[in-house]
């Protein structure tokens, strides 16, 4: 049977986290009343004019910089002309053939294996209303999204020499989710697919593996997780496939996810198939980048999830999924730095922070610069238990008590008296009234049930409230009841 | 005295007020009196606000009753053309799609005639949406030329040209796009000024096509002129096209000197079948003013002669994209869908929200409209982009490159406004490209983004002719100097239309 | 150049005008006379000129990013035809 190769390209649009709109001053925000946060610009009123949005800008410009694209000295802004009811003007104020950055790539692993998945181009676009479906033969529009700044990331195939494509399902949803972390760490976005800030729209295609042409492209619409951007490829890949073992053809057109049944559907008759007839916005006039603007943004660009990934594996030792797991949000990435730079065992920290702390932060439901942990108490609790001030068990009673109250580790152990018992002579006197307590399980064990050996340390402990050394309470039960 | 108030200029009527001879309610009278006699008769006005105006007044009388200090344009009646939002006044652009619509904010520029103190009579006539230059195609109703009720205002600043001539205002703003309110100047033996591209905002003007439209004063006198254009003038943070460049006081150029002075008359501009006595007319004011003291010679603007075929490309293809917004979703005129058509889309069949918007903007729109809706939609198509707008816009450079250089050698360029003096209604109804050559005089100064401005300057058959001076990007003064210093050696702008 | 009826049919179609047969015919008549008119413009020479898109030479046009008030919603939906739960309500809009 002939093999076929699936080829993917990406459209995704993020909606940016500015103050307000791209071209005008209403706020932006999530939720709310309909048709709250609207102005004359956003509505498309007659008359009304658009003026951009300077942070908008460069955010953008950081965002196309950290994706490794050229800014060209200068850009402008087309408008895309179509009819549709979330639109007000009846066109989006968009770029065409003059874009904010071009020629770019985001690393991804690929099953470990670092591939650079080519991006042809990011621009600048307001964002569209929403239609809002309700009973009966009405739509409901809401305009509170209309002019909310967006910025759209476009990949490239073929990819130009040294670059690569996306090949399969996985690709795609290791590229949206890499898409994401970079942007995250920009801060300038908050990257949510549920809620609609980041958007994907794949288009799929599969041809017969080593023939250089393309197949014919589906587009895949209403991917509104990972999850359903990895499903809906890898169903539409699959459905082509199989279109083309039984010699039947693929259509060129737009299908829509649907995530309950698991399955793409045609959606869009040809109705809405328009022709944009994009020319520059006369209301508009062109922007100019010096490179003095253009150097400053770069050289502010924080360091980026990718490297910062590479780093923890190399510096600090390590595995790619710890390390995963710890760049995965900037504030934590930062925060095990900053432990790992000043604690003597960065893979201990690594143990305590991604199971522990992510523990505590899912069970709180708070996000890390909500809780009043800070590195330097992780480090000094650590150090307490290298000491032996304080057993394991009870360090995470302690983290929990520091992750909940902002205090040290020394202060929550002082202040409970938690010290760890080392003293010998305390420790012995214990034990000794636990085996007088129970002399039938010492006529077990002696009898050779040596398992009940933790059974009595778990008694020792309780007795001293989990502050004895266990090493010390293993090591005397064991003298005594092997005497 | 005061039932001749509405006969008056700004700067007379701002003497007498300063002097306390009448009041701001006195003058406001005179004008709502006035439209009430001759409106009936040349139909200038869409709506008239009285009240409104009344109101105004009564604000400017109270400042003055407290001994504030007035400004020029305090108490003084003004119209605007029906294109310019007015909060919480009817804006219909004359199109039935915008009948019964009602802005929730003003235009930058009514705020600042607000803020000069000038009162509102009302909102005047012109061709839907500023496409035409008769005012016949209004989607209400026919203006008429104050100095022959048979004749055409000119367009698309019809009823703002018109409302001046017959004294319903003592001064109106129009819009110019390819010349609507040099041209309607021209026609009612007004002053008309198109200011250089960026000096007016165009905030709140409802855009026809946005990199040639530009909103100016249509006055009395020139004197008038440079008073209303202090006050419209400067840099708008909402219109992101307008200049942040100083703004001269305008009155310090109203000197009758032209010594020295350095005038290009371009021949193009005489050759598009140029009515004779039109000619001769700007030859003699040509002549006068090298008579005071200017240096005249005949030039050569060659691509002057491509301007329309640009213009009616560009023009139309913004239109095609600013007149999108018209769909009966957010405001206007709603056309229900056809009854057959679907709610459940299916394969092939029309759904009916592009039903209401296809039946919505044909009826909303006229036959003008809509044949600029699809030449513009036409040109900017992919296929025919490169061979029409893409073209266009390369020959715009060309006539820029044009008036640079002209502008390296004169300090003016002397023309006709229009080819003809004002023509019989319907004449040219059927003949678009006849009724198009009306702006091929005023189309190259919006192409080129620079300021022209048309002063009376002869009758034929009782009918006005208007000449036209333009000047380089932002040298309106010299504009307003030349004008005036014409106007103080003439009498054409003192007579006025019996009605 | 010249415009066919399938042309004008389809130039309607994509600026949603709902044409009929008389204003198709007109239409096709007097733009073609403008295209005609048009053609002089390939007369001239222009591979070496660059466009004008804006006849001022102004960029870098900005507004600080500050949020001011919206409107009140009344006045957002004050001159909407058909209005319900503080929406524009329109027939209904199905992609399927």
């Amino acid at each position: 049977m002939a093999e076929y190769e699936p080829i993917i390209g990406m459209e995704v649009h993020v909606e940016l986290q500015t103050r307000s709109k791209m071209f005008c001053s209403c706020e932006v925000a999530f939720g709310g009343e309909p048709n709250t946060r609207c102005c004359p610009v956003c509505l498309g009123l007659p008359g009304s004019l658009p003026v951009i949005n300077e942070r908008a800008v460069e955010y953008m410009a950081r965002a196309a910089l950290a994706l490794n694209c050229t800014i060209p000295p200068q850009c402008i802004f087309h408008r895309k002309n179509y009819y549709y009811p979330d639109l007000p003007k009846n066109y989006q104020i968009s770029q065409y053939d003059f874009p904010l950055g071009v020629n770019g790539w985001v690393e991804i692993l690929a099953g470990g294996k670092p591939k650079r998945i080519a991006i042809r181009r990011v621009h600048m676009e307001e964002d569209t209303g929403k239609l809002l479906h309700v009973a009966g033969n009405r739509s409901y529009v809401d305009y509170n999204r209309s002019g909310v700044p967006l910025m759209e990331i476009v990949t490239q195939n073929p990819p130009p020499e040294g670059l690569d494509q996306i090949e399969s399902a996985e690709e795609a949803r290791e590229y949206l989710q890499r898409l994401r972390q970079i942007l995250l760490y920009l801060g300038v976005s908050d990257v949510k697919m549920e809620e609609g800030s980041m958007r994907c729209e794949p288009n799929v295609s599969v041809r017969l593996k080593g023939h250089s042409e393309f197949g014919v492209k589906t587009e895949i619409k209403n991917l509104n997780s990972f999850r359903s951007v990895y499903l809906g490829i890898d169903y539409e890949i699959k459905r082509q496939i199989r279109i083309l073992e039984q010699n039947g053809e693929v259509v060129q057109e737009t299908r829509r996810w649907d995530d309950e049944r698991g399955v793409t559907v045609p959606m869009r008759s040809k109705e809405f198939e328009q022709e944009y007839r994009y020319f520059p916005d006369p209301d508009l006039v062109p922007l100019k980048f010096t490179e003095e603007w253009i150097e400053k943004l770069r050289s502010e660009l924080p360091e980026l999830p990718m490297a910062k990934l590479k780093r923890f594996m190399s510096d600090y030792g390590l595995a790619q999924a710890d390390a995963e797991v710890l760049i995965d949000s900037p504030e934590l990435a930062e925060f095990y730095d900053t432990c790992a730079a000043s604690y003597k065992d960065p893979k201990t920290v690594a143990n305590w922070l991604t199971t522990e702390l992510l523990r505590l932060l899912n069970a709180s439901g708070k996000k890390l610069n909500e809780t009043r942990l800070t590195p330097a108490h992780v480090c000094g609790l650590l150090e307490l238990v290298d000491a032996g001030t304080i057993n394991r068990n009870t360090a995470k009673a302690v983290f929990e008590e520091m992750f909940n109250t902002g205090k040290s580790a020394a202060e929550i152990v002082r202040q409970k008296g938690l010290e760890q018992v080392s003293d010998e002579a305390a420790i012995e006197s214990v034990v000794n009234r636990v085996l007088e307590a129970n002399p039938n399980e010492v006529k077990r064990y002696r009898a050779g049930e040596v398992k009940l050996l933790s059974w009595f340390v778990g008694q020792v402990m309780r007795e001293t409230k989990g502050k004895a050394n266990p090493a010390t309470v293993n090591k005397l039960l064991r003298e005594k009841l092997e005497s | 005295m005061s039932d001749r108030l509405c006969n008056l200029t700004i700067h007379e009527i701002h003497e007498l007020l300063r002097k306390k001879q009448v009041s701001a309610r006195e003058i406001a009278e005179s004008f709502i009196r006035r439209i009430e006699e001759v409106d009936p008769r040349v139909r200038a006005f869409i709506t008239t606000t009285p009240d409104y105006a009344l109101k105004q007044a009564e604000a400017v009388d109270q400042a003055i009753s407290r001994g504030e200090a007035i400004g020029p344009l305090a108490g003084v009646p003004a119209a605007i053309k029906d294109n310019m939002c007015t909060r919480g006044i009817f804006t219909t652009c004359a199109s039935k799609i915008l009948y019964n619509y009602k802005p929730i904010y003003d235009a930058t520029v009514v705020e600042r005639l607000y803020m000069a103190g000038a009162t509102l009579v009302g909102k005047t006539n012109l061709d839907e949406f500023a496409m035409g230059s008769s005012t016949e195609n209004s989607g209400f109703f026919v203006t008429r030329n104050p100095w022959n009720l048979d004749t055409v205002p000119g367009g698309s600043s019809g009823g703002s040209a018109a409302a001046v001539a017959a004294d319903e205002c003592a001064f109106a703003l129009g819009s110019d796009t390819g010349g609507s309110i040099r041209q309607p100047a021209s026609f009612c033996g007004v002053v008309g000024m198109k200011p250089t591209y960026g000096r007016v905002s165009r905030y709140g003007l409802v855009a026809f096509a946005s990199s040639l439209d530009q909103i100016g004063p249509i006055t009395k006198d020139v004197t008038d002129c440079a008073i209303v254009l202090n006050a419209i003038c400067g840099k708008d943070r909402r219109d992101s096209t307008s200049l942040d460049v100083p703004v001269p006081d305008f009155t310090q150029s109203l000197r009758a000197d032209v010594k020295g002075l350095k005038i290009g008359v371009p021949k193009e501009f005489f050759g598009f079948g140029t009515d004779p006595d039109v000619q001769a007319a700007v030859r003699k004011a040509v002549d006068l003013l090298t008579e005071l003291g200017a240096h005249a010679e005949e030039t050569s603007m060659p691509s002057v002669e491509y301007g329309l075929a640009v213009y009616y490309i560009i023009a139309p293809a913004e239109c095609s994209s600013n007149l999108a917004r018209y769909d009966g979703v957010r405001y206007g005129l709603r056309v229900a869908p056809d009854s057959g058509t679907v709610t459940r889309q299916t394969r092939g069949s029309k759904s009916s929200i592009v039903s209401m918007f296809e039946r919505t903007r044909e009826q909303g729109f006229g036959a003008e409209v809509k044949q600029r809706i699809m030449i513009g939609t036409y040109a900017l198509s992919a296929g025919y982009y490169d061979a029409y707008y893409l073209k266009a816009q390369k020959v715009r450079t060309l006539l820029r490159r044009d008036f640079d250089k002209a502008f390296e050698k004169y300090d003016i360029l002397v023309t006709p406004t229009s080819p003809t003096v004002a023509f019989g209604i319907g004449e040219r109804a059927d003949d678009p490209y006849a009724m198009k050559l009306a702006d091929i005089c005023t189309i190259p100064a919006n192409l080129a983004g620079i300021p022209g401005i048309s002063v009376p300057c002869g009758f034929k058959n009782g009918l006005p002719i208007g000449l036209q001076i333009m000047a380089k990007a932002l040298d309106e003064e010299t504009l307003i100097r030349a004008a005036f210093t014409y106007e103080q050696h003439t009498e054409y702008h003192r007579k006025k239309p019996q009605l | 150049m010249r415009l066919t009826a399938q042309d004008i049919a389809d130039v309607a179609r994509l600026s949603r005008l709902e044409l009929t047969e008389e204003e198709k015919e007109t239409l096709a008549k007097h733009i073609n006379r403008l295209l005609e008119h048009f053609e002089k413009l390939q007369e001239l020479d222009t591979d070496d000129v660059e466009p004008t898109s804006h006849v001022i030479p102004v960029y870098n046009v900005f507004r600080k990013d500050e949020p001011a008030p919206s409107l009140p919603v009344e006045e957002v939906l004050a001159n909407a035809p058909d209005v319900a739960d503080n929406c524009f309500v329109v027939p209904r809009v199905v992609e399927t």
